[in-house]
């Protein structure tokens, strides 16, 4: 029996720290909307968080696709001995969720956890 | 005489033109229905008389950002001139069918959500040019929602204060020390910019945040 369902890919914080902030924000676009869900190991920085929802407004079709879910911790500041020491103002990023908003659905959020449903019908 | 007095006029309002200092201008920005525009027209019938823009229970009533220059709020022996952008409400998502269960005709809905995805792209393109924010927060909802995880990184990232309105505490299920909890490192003031609760509580913080 073939196996159905939702393809889910974990991008590491590797991956995409390979990327600049333009290719990040079209990468996740895409994959979104050929339907997967993205788990990104360290997130986005606030101003890719911001540049992703801008881009998604410019792609939302109401015969299509109707926009993304995404739930991110909210981010923390480095605290490093290294920042401190520096005095730079350094933003950690953290685990992110991404998909298309029909098909993921954010159930309950807090600090520490997001609860999702995922649902394999358009 | 008159070229004298003429000539005076024109170098004294080139000064003032030359040193005016900028006010500082300070978005109102939030989810989609938690009360921006209410509080923008509340802001502005209390200290300029008049009003921002229209409000509805319906999402994204407000598709495109208005300014208004000039707005002078004293409170508690500050005094401060702002210049106040009512943002069109922030989401990651827009679904016209959202638009029809509220009575809505097709082609109206459908040009609702083209308007709203604009008006989205417009409030994000502001974050660019203010310096300060008033973020909305619907108090009788889940505060981690990811237009606030947005708009407060985006803040704390360009080093710019940011003021959070946790707005409806008229309703009897608000709970706006859920958003404290949720974000303990920012000041927030529990209102009802429908009712004025505590709204001058809000003025004396915005003079002396933004001031």
């Amino acid at each position: 029996m073939k196996m159905q369902g939702i393809q889910m890919d974990l991008i590491s914080e590797e991956k995409l720290a390979e990327m600049a902030p333009v290719e990040k924000v079209r990468f996740i676009i895409d994959e979104v909307r050929s339907g997967k869900i993205l788990v990104l190991e360290k997130g986005l920085t606030p101003e890719e968080e911001a540049s992703l929802i801008e881009m998604t407004m410019t792609l939302i079709d109401p015969d299509g696709f109707s926009g993304i879910e995404m739930e991110s911790y909210p981010s923390k500041d480095d605290t490093s001995i290294f920042g401190k020491i520096l005095k730079k103002h350094t933003v950690r990023t953290r685990l992110t969720v991404v998909g298309p908003a029909d098909q993921l659905k954010t159930l309950k959020k807090d600090r520490n956890m997001i609860s999702a449903l995922l649902s394999a019908h358009k | 005489m008159g070229v004298i007095t003429s000539f005076k006029q024109n170098f004294s309002d080139f000064f003032k033109k030359l040193f005016r200092k900028k006010n500082a201008r300070i978005g109102i920005y939030g989810p989609p229905n938690a009360g921006k525009t209410t509080l923008a027209n509340r802001i502005l019938r209390d200290w300029t008389g008049d009003a921002m823009g229209s409000v509805s229970h319906i999402a994204h009533e407000t598709r495109r950002a208005r300014r208004r220059e000039g707005v002078t709020i004293k409170a508690n022996g500050h005094s401060i001139t702002l210049d106040i952008i009512d943002t069109p409400g922030l989401a990651t998502k827009i679904d016209f069918h959202e638009f029809m269960e509220h009575g809505m005709e097709e082609n109206e809905a459908k040009r609702r959500a083209k308007e709203a995805t604009e008006g989205v792209i417009e409030a994000v393109k502001w974050l660019d040019n203010l310096d300060g924010v008033i973020l909305v927060m619907d108090a009788t909802e889940d505060p981690y929602t990811q237009v606030n995880v947005t708009v407060i990184g985006n803040m704390e990232a360009r080093k710019l204060p940011l003021l959070i309105a946790a707005n409806k505490i008229d309703l009897p299920e608000s709970s706006p020390s859920t958003i404290r909890d949720a974000f303990p490192q920012h000041p927030m003031v529990a209102i009802s910019a429908l009712e004025g609760k505590n709204i001058d509580t809000l003025y004396e913080e915005i003079a002396k945040r933004f001031g």
